[in-house]
């Protein structure tokens, strides 16, 4: 995929989302356990995209929410900007990416098998919002960086290890 | 303790002294190890949101070798040994005398991958068993586990069990870097020491600081 430099490239930061419109794109960087969901409408041309770093937002304990935070409310919130911003609920599909476990621990603790969580959580609050998953690139143990174009509808991947693909 | 807003000047230099305790035992073990100079700066205590956090070692996407374990005992929290790739290099040559070791191409040998985990074990157990005797606190840590990849993805599973509970970090950070190059910028490695927040208000007292 050629990138050129006339179109911004949007850049969303952990426990952040965001919006784009062709002929822009936007990305993430260093996805490690947490996951990307790009949520599209082909027909607007129109995508989102939201860092997820937690399953669900009832692990809160703070005072204020940061909705993107968390895969229920990151979703949500991110499908009600879409919808703002013109997309078609029942038009919207999904792309996701992340989920991996970068480290290998016998502990028994809950945070070390925090990927998988994070994709079930992601793919439980899609399914409930009737929103398809197109592709995904999910697990394993390697970090990614990941960019969506509204225009080709494709999520680029990129690996330290095993280069790049588009989903 | 609300550890965001209590924090104080006091509480911020016993932080720092701290780092600068663990970060000395580390490099002497590392200077032992190598039969090298190893030096290192002043620490660095600072509050920053995640995103801030991605930018302590060259951004999300910035590819390093990182040494990460949790500790766990009187006091939780994790901590990192982020090393750029090319120091990496410098070091598991000299350790294996091996000159074509590489981290920029895998996949790694088996024998350059134990070294560099055997230096974490050892650069790790060094930090936290001088911060153990400094503070008396029983602290247990897991065995160190390694991953050469994008700084983002190393360092958010160190703020997992954090974000539950914060938007924020307060991390120790305490660089160490070879003396015998110049251009120190990028030779750096980096101590990262991320107590949870539960933890600092265990931290200080066992120390005697105020913590109202």
């Amino acid at each position: 995929m050629i990138v050129t430099n006339l179109n911004d490239v949007i850049k969303v930061g952990i426990a952040q989302m965001d919006i784009v419109k062709a002929p822009n794109t936007i990305r993430t960087s260093g996805l490690g356990s947490c996951v990307g969901v790009v949520i599209y409408d082909e027909s607007k041309k129109i995508g989102g995209m939201v860092h997820v770093m937690l399953p669900d937002s009832s692990l809160n304990r703070t005072n204020t929410i940061n909705e993107a935070k968390f895969a229920d409310t990151g979703i949500l919130a991110l499908v009600d900007s879409l919808k703002r911003e013109g997309a078609q609920s029942y038009k919207m599909k999904a792309k996701i990416a992340g989920g991996a476990q970068m480290f290998q621990f016998t502990s028994d603790k809950d945070s070390m098998r925090i990927g998988p969580r994070n994709v079930d959580a992601v793919k439980t609050q899609l399914k409930k919002l009737n929103i398809p998953i197109i592709s995904e690139d999910t697990g394993g143990n390697s970090g990614r960086t990941i960019e969506f174009s509204p225009v080709t509808n494709m999520l680029n991947v990129r690996t330290v290890n095993k280069g790049v693909s588009e989903i | 303790m609300n550890f965001n807003e209590n924090i104080t000047s006091i509480h911020l230099d016993v932080l720092k002294e701290i780092g600068n305790i663990g970060a000395a035992h580390a490099a002497t073990a590392l200077s032992n190890l190598l039969q090298k100079k190893i030096d290192m700066r002043v620490p660095d205590v600072k509050m920053v949101s995640f995103n801030e956090m991605m930018e302590l070692a060259g951004g999300a996407e910035n590819v390093v070798v990182g040494i990460y374990l949790r500790i766990e005992g009187d006091a939780n929290g994790s901590m990192f040994f982020i090393l750029p790739l090319e120091q990496a290099n410098r070091f598991i040559r000299s350790l294996i005398r091996d000159d074509s070791f590489d981290f920029n191409t895998p996949p790694y040998s088996d024998l350059g991958l134990s070294a560099m985990q055997e230096m974490g074990n050892i650069l790790s157990g060094s930090y936290l068993s001088a911060l153990s005797d400094f503070t008396g606190l029983k602290i247990y840590p897991t065995v160190p586990g390694l991953s050469i990849d994008m700084f983002g993805a190393i360092i958010s599973i160190g703020l997992i069990e954090l974000s539950q509970i914060s938007d924020t970090v307060i991390v120790i950070n305490t660089s160490i870097y070879e003396e015998a190059i110049s251009d120190d910028k990028a030779v750096k490695g980096h101590f990262f020491l991320m107590p949870e927040p539960d933890s600092f208000a265990t931290i200080f007292k066992a120390l005697g600081v105020p913590t109202t």
